[in-house]
């Protein structure tokens, strides 16, 4: 089986303006939105309240909201989590009131609402494990509503967290810049990052423009998004590098356009499977995962685009030669030389 | 070319090896055990407790697994939870004769399944964070008012001093909770101390009175100054209660302020109460107090006679009973080190080292005491227990040995518990929540669904894409499985969903190499190079490309790990580790099977890495299989 059957070098470069200004626009929306709108962070970052409490019978979310909001804690975000028997509530955090209570006071709201009252129960589980909770005893033996989880951050928890995102982001930046510049040449450091950082802005412009939930495991999705799809474009640098040494008719839009079209087929199966294992968590992974996997999905789709239409053409916009890369091929010889004699 | 020197083969065999046994554990599962531990801090537990659990077992007619002590606190396994209940009562009743003041914890526990001599290879099976089999929660409220009270009582004393330096004559200073009151015999020493305190004592408010005859001055925090008590209080307890944990090892440990008054508490991967109470709930008050060894506080100890005014009796501990001063010369804040080291006579010693101003009333203290006692005492629950008497040779300042330990083992127990009394405020337990695996193991499915299904997809269309190199490859990302399973279970890291997910995303990105290695085996074919030449020359120029690409991701894994916390620190921890195992893998293994197989062929006509296509017009292909 073989997917790609290139007859020759496809002239990606003849579009690049083309793609640039694709890239700008989206950049554009992309910061746009998260201008105007805004990321959706999650308490981890602003601090807040999260209880995941689950019905007995599908959850009435509009019920639970109103009821929730005549507590007076703010602004009160309720939705379904996973199954429409799940229901989660966010609650910022107020200065005025003492948080541990908030949870507390949310669910014994909810289960009067449902007509029950809340009752302390001690128990074992199978797996011989003591639990107490405080359980919502409805009529007869049933349990109308049951806490799952809580969860509460303080406000300076979550500013340092914020800092800390930062900081990670400017890190991982400088230092594969610091690579790349060290290992090609800069103009291809700052290619890479442009072309990069282009992905980054676009996930959070998603996040922004659909209002999805940025939480600690999106930002982990991407910054390893960034990390991968700097891989894209090594792989394609590392080809262009070779085919400057190789052909040394051809001009530099030539060599970016053949550096492509043969790493082409790598890239599209090397995402393909990656973006396989993603789905797989997209799929089978639950809520909790959910949004980490749709940020990866974009950094991927994303990467494959500007890793190969526009990091080389940021690289070709700012002059990349051949004396730029061959020049460090005098001092040392290359092993890929094809011309350093025959491998046996 | 393609063949590799034997201990490259065995190297990645001992790989194999090691891989397998210490992914192993991680299969076996957990049973259903009870665990003793020390419910108080001068009782320490040894191995003598096993046979008392084992005659209580047998008693009642229970057979365990095993009993075994281990660090400081002693398991039974059972083979159900039925038997595990009933053990526990009966362990219960047999070692806390008087279940109002336990002096033994015994609580449910689980264990890993895993047989003996895998554990004595230490391999055991890899920790579940919180999200992934529940965890301990506590709620932990800091007793304020003792905060403050405390605060309070080391003014009265620095009152006392300032007074005295100052020439200003009182009545007394006594100290009632939070508030302080100081007596003087005529309107104008209060006046004259009014000033002083005014300048000197900006912290505190002063509300003038009399009692009878008498003036005087009631003390009392200025609100904003008793906020600041409370909130330096709050964080020394939570800096205490993070290095009690980590001294522990708990990972990924959960120590949060919650409100102005409570601490949070999540220990994943800890099922057991007992020893989370253990690090936790021994939240103890240390203070240094002067003995009272004076003829009427002996009458008092043998019970001839009252405890003398402003004296206390501590009837529990070592060197106990005895009369103590109420005045504290040194409390645990004060306490920066204690550390069990011989003195010049090498015997067993504690040398303890305070803060400057802890050493400066020390050694006003014992520049006037020198030949006379010095107990520490330390508070549970608001229940005193000595833990040594001590004579004072000398006159010293913030660094002094305590002697006459007798054992290196009591020494080493004194330093622990002088340590453990680093709190500004006690604490208590008041909730308790061991969160069960059920929310867990749903997640626990998820992330193994969504491992095994992104595997089998790639395994899939490797296989079908590159033939027997694709199964080479998928071989190779198995190997990486195991060898990354293996390392975090031999690191005992936690693992939590998103670490799950950062196995699964590490797979993903893995195959990379594999990938980059067969395209450009096909390329050098489809080049024209023989079949052997091509495999050889595909390795290595693929080599310089996985490095660069592995380097890049491998500076996000790094970032994550330096500023991530909590979750983001455990994704972080496997993405950098799966990064490093692929590099072995995906190289090293798949070259090693690729050598095993086509190596030996000298006459290699073909290679099965699926059809390698030429554009029109190049040399004829050799033929494919």
């Amino acid at each position: 089986m073989e997917f790609f059957r290139i007859q020759r070098d496809i002239p990606f470069m003849r579009h690049a303006l083309v793609f640039n200004i694709i890239s700008f626009l989206t950049f554009a929306a992309a910061v746009f939105f998260l201008a105007t709108r805004g990321l959706h962070l999650s308490i981890e970052f602003t601090g807040g309240t999260v209880l995941e409490v689950s019905y007995t019978q599908a959850a009435d979310i509009n019920k639970a909201r109103a009821s929730v909001e005549t507590l007076g804690f703010g602004e009160v975000q309720v939705q379904n989590f996973g199954t429409s028997h799940d229901v989660l509530i966010r609650l910022p955090v107020r200065g005025d009131l003492k948080q541990s209570d908030v949870a507390a006071r949310v669910f014994e709201r909810l289960c009067t609402d449902e007509g029950g009252r809340l009752v302390a129960r001690q128990y074992t589980t199978p797996q011989g494990e003591q639990v107490s909770r405080t359980a919502c005893a409805g009529t007869g033996d049933v349990e109308p509503i049951r806490l799952s989880r809580t969860e509460f951050v303080g406000p300076a928890v979550g500013a340092e967290l914020y800092a800390d995102g930062l900081k990670a982001l400017a890190f991982v930046v400088i230092g594969i810049m610091v690579y790349l510049a060290f290992r090609f040449e800069w103009k291809f450091s700052i290619a890479a990052i442009v072309a990069n950082l282009h992905d980054v802005v676009i996930i959070l412009g998603f996040f922004a423009f659909f209002q999805w939930e940025f939480s600690l495991a999106v930002l982990a999705a991407v910054l390893a998004v960034l990390g991968y799809s700097v891989n894209e474009s090594v792989v394609i640098f590392d080809r262009i590098r070779e085919a400057f040494r190789k052909f040394r008719k051809m001009n530099t839009r030539e060599v970016i356009d053949h550096a492509i079209t043969s790493t082409i087929s790598r890239t599209i199966i090397t995402h393909g499977s990656t973006q396989m294992m993603v789905l797989a968590m997209l799929l089978f992974g639950g809520p909790t995962l959910h949004f980490f996997a749709v940020a990866l999905t974009i950094g991927i789709l994303f990467g494959i685009y500007s890793s190969v239409f526009v990091a080389a053409a940021i690289a070709m916009w700012l002059g990349v030669k051949r004396e730029d890369l061959v020049r460090t091929a005098g001092k040392d010889r290359d092993p890929n030389d094809p011309n350093a004699g025959a491998v046996v | 070319m393609n063949r590799y020197p034997l201990w490259k083969y065995l190297l990645l065999a001992i790989a194999l090896v090691v891989g397998l046994l210490y992914t192993l554990p991680n299969f076996f599962g957990e049973a259903p055990a009870v665990q003793v531990s020390s419910g108080k801090a001068t009782l320490k537990l040894d191995a003598g407790v096993v046979p008392r659990i084992e005659s209580a077992l047998s008693g009642a007619g229970i057979s365990a697994d095993f009993v075994q002590f281990e660090g400081n606190s002693a398991k039974a396994r059972f083979a159900d939870t039925d038997t595990q209940i009933k053990a526990k009562d009966a362990i219960a009743k047999a070692l806390n004769p008087d279940p109002s003041d336990p002096s033994h914890i015994v609580a449910l526990n689980l264990l890993s399944r895993s047989p003996t001599w895998l554990t004595k290879l230490h391999a055991l099976p890899m920790y579940l964070g919180l999200d992934l089999r529940g965890g301990v929660h506590f709620l932990m409220q800091v007793d304020m008012k003792a905060a403050l009270a405390k605060k309070a009582e080391s003014y009265a004393g620095d009152l006392r001093s300032l007074m005295r330096d100052k020439g200003v004559r009182h009545g007394g200073i006594v100290r009632d909770g939070e508030t302080i009151t100081i007596r003087f015999r005529d309107r104008t020493t209060l006046a004259q101390a009014q000033a002083l305190l005014a300048e000197q004592m900006g912290d505190l408010q002063w509300l003038e009175g009399s009692d009878g005859s008498d003036a005087k001055l009631t003390g009392t925090l200025k609100p904003d100054a008793a906020r600041r008590v409370q909130e330096q209080a709050l964080k020394q307890n939570i800096t205490t209660l993070h290095n009690r944990v980590n001294e522990l090892g708990v990972a990924e440990p959960v120590i949060q302020q919650q409100g102005t008054d409570r601490v949070v508490v999540q220990l994943p991967g800890v099922q057991d109460t007992a020893k989370a109470k253990d690090i936790i709930g021994r939240t103890a008050n240390l203070e240094f107090r002067l003995a009272d060894m004076t003829p009427e506080a002996r009458a008092a100890l043998d019970g001839r006679g009252p405890v003398p005014f402003g004296r206390e009796r501590f009837g529990v501990g070592r060197g106990a009973p005895v009369i103590v001063y109420r005045e504290v010369v040194a409390s645990g804040d004060m306490l920066t080190d204690a550390q069990p080291r011989p003195d010049q006579y090498n015997q067993p010693a504690v040398s303890v080292t305070l803060d400057s101003k802890g050493g400066r009333r020390m050694l006003e203290m014992t520049r006037a005491n020198v030949g006379n006692f010095m107990a520490a005492i330390l508070f549970e629950k608001n229940k005193g227990e000595v833990l040594t008497v001590a004579r004072i040779q000398g006159e010293f300042g913030n660094q002094f040995q305590i002697t006459g330990m007798g054992t290196t083992e009591a020494a080493n127990d004194l330093a622990l518990l002088l340590r453990a009394g680093g709190l500004a405020a006690p604490m208590e337990i008041i909730e308790e929540r061991t969160i069960g695996p059920s929310l867990g193991k749903e997640n626990i499915d998820k992330g193994f669904r969504s491992v095994t299904y992104g595997f089998a997809a790639i395994a899939a269309f490797m296989c079908a894409y590159y033939l027997l190199f694709g199964v080479f490859s998928t071989l190779a990302l198995a190997f990486n499985l195991l060898l990354l399973v293996a390392v975090l279970s031999m690191l005992q890291a936690t693992l939590t969903l998103p670490g799950i997910a950062a196995i699964a995303l590490t797979l993903g990105m893995a195959i990379d190499a594999n990938v980059l290695i067969n395209e450009r085996v096909r390329e050098e074919l489809r080049g024209g190079a023989p079949p052997q030449a091509a495999i050889h020359a595909g390795y290595e120029r693929a080599w310089a490309t996985i490095l660069d690409s592995n380097v890049t991701t491998l500076i996000a894994g790094l970032a994550l790990l330096a500023f991530g916390s909590g979750p983001v620190r455990g994704f972080a921890v496997v993405h950098c580790l799966g990064i490093l195992t692929s590099m072995f893998s995906a190289v090293l293994f798949s070259r090693g099977l690729v050598n095993l197989w086509y190596g030996r062929q000298k006459r290699l006509k073909s290679v099965s890495i699926g059809q390698v296509w030429r554009p029109q017009g190049s040399t004829p292909p050799v033929q494919q299989g």
